[in-house]
């Protein structure tokens, strides 16, 4: 059967100087497996890289794996660059090594979801769904 | 006055673009209105499509492709670049992974160029059912050139050809011997042939199965070497096509790698353009792509007329009769034709 129904695009990036990208590829496999379609960028991406690729694909949401602990540095740019270039409804889920500490700030700053190792990739699943009713 | 999402996209504003692309793949009512008013525009971008199997390396060739019309050689201008990358869709779940972007990071921050990846959404012709409407956004967007990336094709996937002004079928060393090359399908639609991961080994068997191909079916009068000696053998003219304009496909070498090659390739590209439109062959091409376009939207109709007149229950009651081997497959899609008054 043809299908032309919108199905739930993701972005799955890697930011920044962080070759380990086990933990996103696990989440695009999942995500594909729930019927979403991931487009996975590779590693070594910056904010702007990320941003014009979320753009040019129309994303509902990005996925930032960060294990490198640049993610207070990356990802305020990140939101930053999608609002400026007017994509202003995506949401924003954080993958990988983030400390409880940080974890408040980067809520605020407007992260939709944060998921540390041992997640279940479910959870992932459910939450994105809900983000994008 | 506000400007109308047609307008945005007649400027080249790249959000109003992308939006776009995605109603059209979702073929909403929105989607198609517009892409009703930019029709008109459409018309002016020469369509490359990019085919052949899984892992010939055609993505990392679209990269460099895109790059390097975006660089030409000094004073040359260099055109704005669509590229349309397609991926499989999972049969079981729908979802799809695109992976094409991977290998495109020399295209990044370069606002001539536009990437979009899209799910085959379960068409098996190489492109998605929506593939032609985004081909025609970006050419009334005003890309002057769209490389379109099929799903990794195998021997049947040639819907390409039906798109693309001209098509690049790629392959790479070690995929088959001769007879994969005179088998009927893909290679039969290539207006360039490109042998990719040319330093690998093996490179120049794949070369020499394309070029014997090739002279299997040359049109013209030509000599070959047989044990040895020279050989001169008749050529198969092409049905209605005088000898003296006939395309014989190049064959290229490439490493899309490091790149090596492809300005060659888009040399040839450019020369397969220029002979389309001194054979008159362009117009040929567009009446043909736009008929196949009619044909396709009409299945497409038909299917969902059929499939929305057809009870779910009347449905299930002949499918349980042929799973109990009560009525043949054929007689079942009979009856449920008939019964749906079409």
């Amino acid at each position: 059967m043809i299908n032309t129904q919108a199905n739930i695009r993701v972005l799955i990036a890697k930011a920044g100087l962080d070759g380990h990208d086990r933990g996103a590829k696990v989440v695009a496999r999942a995500l594909r497996d729930a019927g979403m379609e991931v487009i996975y960028t590779g590693l070594r991406q910056t904010p702007e890289m990320i941003t014009e690729a979320a753009l040019q694909e129309d994303v509902q949401v990005v996925g930032l794996s960060i294990l490198s602990g640049a993610h207070m540095t990356l990802v305020p740019k990140v939101l930053k660059l999608l609002r400026e270039q007017g994509m202003n409804n995506v949401r924003l889920f954080l993958g990988g090594i983030i400390p409880d500490d940080d974890k408040p700030e980067l809520t605020k700053l407007g992260v939709d979801g944060i998921y540390g190792p041992g997640t279940s990739t479910q959870l992932i699943i459910e939450d994105i769904r809900k983000a994008c009713q | 006055m506000p400007v109308t999402q047609t307008q945005a996209i007649l400027n080249g504003e790249r959000l109003a673009l992308t939006r776009i692309l995605s109603q059209i793949e979702n073929n909403t009512p929105e989607g198609n209105q517009i892409l009703e008013e930019l029709f008109p525009h459409t018309g002016n971008a020469h369509l490359i499509g990019i085919t052949g199997a899984p892992g010939t390396g055609k993505s990392t060739l679209v990269n460099h492709l895109a790059f390097q019309y975006r660089h030409p050689p000094e004073g040359n201008h260099p055109p704005t670049v669509a590229v349309v990358a397609i991926d499989p869709s999972s049969p079981f779940s729908g979802g799809a992974l695109l992976g094409d972007r991977v290998r495109m990071q020399d295209l990044v921050g370069d606002s001539g160029v536009f990437v979009r990846s899209m799910a085959s959404r379960g068409s098996l012709g190489g492109l998605a059912s929506t593939t032609a409407g985004l081909v025609q956004v970006f050419d009334a967007a005003g890309f002057e050139i769209i490389l379109i990336e099929t799903v990794g094709a195998g021997q049947a996937e040639v819907d390409i050809a039906r798109l693309a002004h001209t098509t690049v079928v790629v392959e790479a060393p070690g995929l088959g011997d001769e007879i994969q090359t005179i088998k009927a399908g893909i290679l039969e639609i290539a207006d360039i042939l490109v042998v990719n991961k040319g330093d690998k080994p093996g490179a120049d068997n794949a070369i020499r199965a394309l070029r014997n191909m090739l002279s299997l079916s040359q049109p013209e009068k030509h000599t070959v070497m047989h044990h040895g000696d020279l050989m001169e053998l008749e050529g198969i003219p092409k049905e209605n096509q005088p000898t003296d304009q006939l395309w014989v496909p190049p064959i290229l070498t490439t490493i899309a790698t490091t790149g090596e090659g492809v300005s060659s390739l888009i040399e040839e590209i450019a020369s397969h353009r220029q002979y389309l439109m001194e054979t008159g062959e362009w117009e040929l091409r567009e009446q043909t792509r736009l008929k196949n376009e009619v044909d396709n939207l009409l299945q497409a109709a038909l299917l969902s007329r059929l499939n929305s007149s057809i009870s779910p229950k009347v449905y299930d009651q002949v499918l349980d009769q042929v799973i109990s081997r009560q009525v043949s497959p054929r007689r079942a899609a009979n009856e449920l034709i008939q019964g749906a008054g079409l």
